[in-house]
């Protein structure tokens, strides 16, 4: 039975098993790459996207959970790499190997809606779900104060 | 777009230059077909207009194209080694495109590693950047020399602003994609001179910070690692492998797998079980409902083997001078004087296996070709030569019948580059089996179970003083798992059987102490090894700095005016350690914190670093609050590019130091995800603060130095806040509890 869920503002659907991560219909699917595979147990947030928009580890929503609702990935952040986030990023010379950023990225998303001016605390707390194997995390504290920031 | 050069009419042309600096261009066209130097040419030409060498194409738009020899890991490498050959070109940067080498050792190797295309040991600035500028400046003379002719002026009147020759007499000038259009190429490369290169002073992208090139597309999602490729009728595996090298499966109770929706079959591999399916989630699906359906062989030499009993009996080894050990580094004769010094210390250091960890678990896409004479492969691979190499050598085929598409590598840190490229392997039994495409991936909890591990490791060291209180002599009795001839045999037996992986850093470059002797106690205990970010320094630079700090303690002296005593010769040295000292404002005692220090020489590139911790001694948790350093790498090609590389190996250090842990029983690996094996997250890292000092030395490495002055920096900071030394990484809970007592 096909479940039928809308991504990155268009309408999708798929008819893998219920139980299914939503990570794998993303990625081999739909096609969006952007959203990573790193632990499979929501350890790591290499899949985090939003589902109506909350973050959450795709690696642990299964495609039962998401009939009816709207999902973002890193491919619809923005249409053209705009987001202040986006930009903040590369201003800072965040990523590394990058493999994880797309998921830092989803999850300062997140945090910056909840609290457009988060304290370095708070975003510490925020992030420690997200694990940056290259280490970036100084510079992605530093492109999340400067969003906080210049906005 | 660019114009593109017909293959016959390329090939028709003698259009690529010959000779320099040790990589062999040399080349006839005689039967080109045959001749991958030639291939490589041809390559560049339909990329991107005319190839003025294997390494620089330029098209009549003014577009260059720059072949990257080295994997892009993370480490900037795709941006600094193009930009090396920009800089003598004389390019403008914003012209440039860069490109992936083809996989042509002759032409793209890495000096530093006999030719090999290998990115390791943070050696691809080092390595490539005398050969680079060379290339970039015989294609700049290149594009004078047609200048001059077009023009039929001298070509010393000549010069050169970004993408443009210049005749200043006249007023006129040419863009480098209007010369192009033209250009005869020479069938031997031009002779330049070293000092015809430019003076670092006249540089104007070494050393000025540009973007890296890839970033932009990590930021939006659409930049490809090797996880992401899908080609055509593709379908989708995960290899359950042995627990233990070496074993192979007997018996496979497949009942349960084969029923999961999708799985197309179960197939015995001579060192696991694979599972072919059409979703990538059934074959995990099966994999699970496989892990206790195998009965594996008892082959392989791990079995039974236990690191925690094997560390017991590397330290027994260590100690026991009568043990057989091999001499590794040797200056002065510390045999002979230790026995005769004044006073001396002993004292012994253990490091536990640690994992790699990238965040990109392996895997690679095969499409073998049905009668299995062909094979093309898609993969991150820390060397292209071993990636296709090994592919070949899995399918009995020749080398250049595998075609390799190399990706951006999700990390690497030593994993993505061994000899048997055994997560491309994998691709492509399965696609033969398949007789598709088939992507492979490996869990991450098979990427822990079949993790090959930085080495566990016992270290027995001696002082000897004179009686004046000089340190004179040392000794450092280094017994751990053989690493080299696991990882790379073939390395291992050219390279005079040494296992450098395990033994770098054993000695004490910089310092002054004439007596010095480091002895290698070989082990196989069958577990599988491989090089670990900073490789053997982790480990050896732990037990030589903690034993410095442990000297400077017991004789009362300050552990960085002893250690600035000790490199009383090395000027360089001694700056970087009087940085750090003053940026940690290293006299100042801090309330209920302790400071701790470690300098390093990481094969010629200078660090030392400081930091600043804290204990919670009810728990045993040390806190990490500062972490200050100073590098000294030479030219620093692209300076905050150091920066952030000296950053990540800080975290990776700590890491190390405080929580990564494998350990072994019965032969197999005991962790299996991120939740027992503990990196760093953003709440457990310091602020970092690291300078970079500019010097005109040649460029060493960036990428893992300052990862081994962090276990010795911070095991001095407890000692300092408590008096009590801690000497077996990493320092968990448990074990600075027990060291408190």
């Amino acid at each position: 039975m096909a479940t039928s869920f809308v991504v990155n503002g268009k309408p999708a659907s798929t008819d893998a098993p219920s139980a299914t991560p939503l990570l794998w219909v993303l990625r081999e699917d739909l096609k969006l790459t952007g959203t990573k595979f790193g632990c499979g147990t929501g350890l790591c947030g290499a899949c985090t996207v939003h589902i109506d928009g909350t973050r959450a580890f795709s690696c642990q929503t299964q495609v039962s959970q998401i009939a009816g609702k709207s999902i973002t990935t890193i491919e619809g952040l923005s249409p053209d790499s705009s987001h202040p986030l986006q930009k903040a990023w590369l201003a800072e010379q965040v990523p590394q190997c990058g493999y994880c950023q797309s998921g830092q990225i989803m999850a300062a998303a997140d945090l910056l809606k909840q609290k457009p001016k988060p304290t370095r605390d708070e975003i510490v707390e925020h992030m420690s779900s997200n694990i940056c194997r290259c280490g970036t995390y100084q510079r992605i504290v530093r492109a999340i104060e400067r969003v906080a920031r210049e906005g | 777009m660019t114009k593109q050069i017909s293959m016959k009419a390329a090939l028709s042309r003698r259009h690529v230059m010959t000779g320099a600096l040790g990589l062999s261009f040399a080349f006839a066209l005689d039967n080109p077909l045959d001749n991958p130097l030639a291939r490589a040419a041809t390559l560049a030409n339909e990329r991107a207009g005319k190839a003025l060498s294997p390494w620089v194409s330029i098209a009549p738009d003014g577009t260059i194209t720059i072949m990257s020899a080295a994997a892009e890991m993370g480490q900037g490498s795709m941006t600094s080694l193009p930009l090396i050959i920009a800089e003598e070109l004389d390019a403008d940067w914003s012209k440039v495109r860069i490109v992936p080498a083809p996989p042509i050792d002759a032409i793209y190797g890495n000096p530093g590693f006999g030719g090999m295309m290998y990115t390791a040991g943070s050696n691809a600035v080092r390595s490539y950047y005398g050969p680079l500028r060379m290339f970039g400046a015989q294609v700049r003379r290149v594009l004078i020399d047609n200048a001059a002719k077009h023009w039929a002026v001298p070509a010393a009147e000549l010069t050169t602003e970004p993408s443009a020759v210049v005749h200043a007499k006249s007023g006129r000038r040419l863009g480098y994609g209007e010369i192009a259009a033209f250009a005869e190429v020479p069938a031997k490369a031009p002779e330049i001179k070293r000092e015809e290169l430019k003076q670092p002073s006249q540089f104007r992208l070494i050393g000025k910070d540009v973007m890296r090139v890839e970033l932009p597309g990590k930021v939006n999602g659409s930049i490809k690692y090797g996880i992401d490729v899908q080609v055509p009728d593709m379908l989708y595996a995960t290899v359950l492998r042995a627990p233990v090298e070496g074993a192979a499966p007997e018996r496979i109770d497949d009942a349960k797998a084969k029923a999961v929706k999708g799985v197309i079959k179960i197939v015995k591999l001579p060192y696991g079980v694979g599972v072919l399916a059409e979703t990538p989630w059934a074959a995990f699906d099966a994999r699970t409902l496989l892990v206790n359906a195998i009965t594996w062989s008892k082959t392989g030499k791990a079995w039974g083997f236990d690191s925690e009993q094997g560390l017991q009996a590397l330290g027994a080894t260590a100690r026991d001078l009568n043990a057989q050990a091999s001499e590794w580094f040797k200056a002065g004769d510390a045999r002979a004087e230790l026995p005769k010094a004044a006073t001396s210390m002993e004292a012994e250091y253990r490091c536990d296996y640690a994992y790699h960890a990238q965040m990109e678990p392996l895997n690679a896409v095969a499409s073998v070709s049905p009668s299995g004479d062909a094979a093309e492969i898609w993969c991150g691979t820390q060397s292209q030569s071993m990636a296709q190499g090994g592919a070949a050598k899995a399918l009995g085929i020749a080398r250049d019948k595998v075609k390799l598409n190399d990706m951006l590598l999700g990390g690497g840190f030593g994993r993505r580059g061994p000899r048997d490229a055994d997560f491309v392997v994998d691709a492509v039994l399965m696609s033969k089996e398949a007789g598709k495409p088939v992507k492979v991936m490996w869990t991450r909890e098979d990427d822990v179970h079949n993790g090959r591990f930085r080495p566990l490791s016992a270290h027995y060291l001696r002082a000897g003083f004179d009686a004046t209180g000089k340190l004179v002599a040392w000794q450092h009795r280094l017994a751990g798992d053989r690493v080299t001839p696991f990882f790379d045999p073939v390395r291992y037996e050219a390279g005079g059987r040494r296992d450098g992986i395990l033994m770098n850093g054993g000695d004490l470059p910089g310092y002054d102490v004439p007596h010095q002797l480091v002895e290698q106690l070989y082990q196989d205990t069958g577990v599988r090894t491989a090089p670990l970010r900073a490789i053997g320094f982790t480990a050896n630079k732990f037990a030589t700095e903690t034993f410095i700090d442990e000297i400077a303690v017991k004789r009362g002296i300050d552990p960085v005016a002893f250690r600035l005593e000790l490199l009383k010769n090395t000027p360089r040295a001694r700056k970087v350690v009087e940085t750090v000292a003053r940026m940690a404002d290293w006299g100042r005692k801090r309330d209920g914190r302790g400071l701790g220090f470690a300098f390093i020489d990481y094969s010629g590139s200078l660090l030392a670093g400081a930091v600043e911790v804290s204990l919670d001694r009810a728990n045993g948790q040390i806190r990490v609050h500062n972490f200050w350093c100073a590098i000294d790498c030479g030219v620093a090609v692209q300076p905050d590019n150091v920066v952030a590389q000296s950053e990540s190996s800080i975290v990776y250090g700590l890491g190390l130091a405080l929580t990564e842990r494998i350990s072994i029983k019965d032969g197999a690996v005991e962790q299996s995800n991120f939740y027992d094996y503990r990196v760093p997250r953003m709440n457990e890292v310091p602020m970092m603060h690291v300078e970079v000092i500019p010097t005109d030395n040649p460029p060493t490495g960036a990428g893992q130095m300052a990862t081994p002055l962090v276990a010795p920096a911070i095991g001095g900071a407890i000692a300092q806040l408590t008096g009590v030394r801690l000497r077996h990484t990493p320092f968990t809970p448990e074990r600075v509890k027990a060291a408190l007592g």
